[in-house]
């Protein structure tokens, strides 16, 4: 089942003369436990379907479920909950707060939630176990290198159980192999059940995704289909 | 890719069979690049034609027939290791031919075709990124000549997407100016190996 759903939406912004079209009649349907990649040039309206997919923005038409239940019908402090409770971002700048540790930074939406300061830390650890930074806890933003601190900022979107992470351009200000780093701990994520959408204009982040989606100019305009095994794929490599 | 080289680099870690030369050859390429037994005894007896390995005489002909690098056939391999290969002059890609013809093609959709060409690509890295999703068959060499078609492949797609934004801003500049012709530079000196 999906669990994240984009039905026609379609967001202008403006009006009149100085109307912009920044998505028209988007349909995307993102199962749990799988990874989609949007692709599109800037302006293709990739940033903006990741906002209303996550309930940061309205559409101006469509609809949007997330969990099987419509956006649209949920009060401004239901959305939040939402978010709060289901959603994990994560953004190329990290947009970790300078003044807490990693750890602190990771703990942070559990408490925003109202969970106990000890059970969220202990959580928050735990994350940060799982992506190889334990010993990094204690440490700030700044004592961290932009791999550390994108894995971080991972360990934020997902501590807590949540069900869907929204991802913009994770892995846009690091090195490849550090960019692979992130994939592989996302991968992970939908591997455990997770649904994920990643927004990119890069072919090799990219193609960790189960699906590609291709946008242009506000519209998807094609998309991937299924890979073979890699068994066969090898198999099947022409001969030198 | 030289078979060639690639067997005295084998070699030059000592004697080995041809048999044994094809399985070492395919294991640390990753079984990406899949030699036929055939392909390997011609190539060795090239080798040894030209003083650069030389085989166990005292084995019969076959699969059991060892070969060791000569001295000659050392400087050989250090001198191909150092010699760039040959990127002075742009190759005739297809790809790019493809969509040069498209432009000059009335009714034809560039945009659109870029896109069909660049769907096949992103699909090629998806397979690819899928072997390197298992780390524990994932071992160097392989991730290394996994990365290197991956960089190939991104290469393609991100020129494509120059097209589709110099077709843009080209569309959306009522006024250009003419383009101006440039043209191509000649192939230089060769520098590489004509292996």
């Amino acid at each position: 089942m999906s669990y994240l759903e984009l039905r026609g939406i379609t967001k202008i912004y403006g009006d009149g003369p100085t109307e912009v079209h920044a998505l028209s009649n988007v349909d995307l349907s993102v199962e749990a436990g799988s990874l989609v990649a949007v692709m599109g040039a800037s302006g293709s309206g990739k940033s903006t379907l990741l906002t209303i997919a996550g309930s940061l923005e309205d559409p101006t038409s469509g609809e949007v479920y997330v969990g099987g239940r419509p956006l649209s019908s949920m009060s401004r402090n239901g959305k939040a909950q939402l978010r709060r409770q289901s959603i994990g971002y994560v953004f190329q700048d990290y947009n970790l707060l300078a003044g807490l540790s990693a750890v602190e930074n990771v703990s942070l939406p559990l408490e925003l939630d109202g969970v106990s300061a000890r059970k969220a830390q202990k959580s928050a650890l735990e994350a940060l176990e799982d992506f190889g930074l334990d010993e990094r806890a204690t440490h700030y933003p700044d004592q961290l290198s932009g791999g550390e601190r994108q894995r971080v900022a991972i360990a934020r979107a997902v501590v807590g159980g949540r069900q869907l992470l929204l991802a913009d351009e994770p892995s846009g200000a690091l090195d490849s192999t550090n960019a692979e780093s992130v994939m592989r701990l996302i991968l992970a994520a939908c591997h455990r059940g997770l649904a994920a959408v990643v927004v990119t204009h890069d072919a090799q982040l990219a193609s960790w995704a189960d699906r590609v989606i291709f946008l242009r100019d506000g519209r998807i305009v094609d998309q991937t289909l299924p890979t073979e095994s890699p068994e066969k794929f090898l198999a099947e490599l022409p001969k030198s | 890719m030289s078979i060639r080289h690639a067997l005295l680099a084998l070699l030059s870690e000592g004697p080995k069979y041809g048999l044994q030369l094809r399985q070492e050859f395919e294991a640390r390429t990753g079984e990406v690049w899949p030699l036929n037994v055939g392909q390997v005894y011609t190539t060795l007896q090239r080798l040894e034609r030209d003083g650069l390995v030389e085989s166990d005489d005292s084995a019969d002909e076959g699969p059991q027939k060892g070969f060791h690098i000569t001295e000659e056939g050392a400087t050989e391999l250090d001198e191909w290791l150092r010699t760039p290969p040959d990127f002075s002059s742009p190759p005739r890609d297809e790809l790019v031919i493809k969509v040069l013809v498209a432009l000059e093609l009335p009714g034809v959709d560039v945009h659109e075709l870029v896109q069909v060409h660049r769907r096949y690509l992103v699909e090629l890295m998806q397979q690819w990124t899928r072997l390197k999703e298992d780390e524990s068959r994932l071992d160097l060499n392989f991730a290394l000549v996994v990365d290197a078609e991956l960089f190939r492949l991104d290469s393609l797609i991100r020129w494509l997407d120059t097209v589709d934004g110099r077709l843009k801003r080209a569309a959306a500049s009522v006024d250009a100016p003419a383009p101006q012709s440039f043209p191509l530079p000649k192939a230089r000196r060769k520098v590489g190996n004509p292996q």
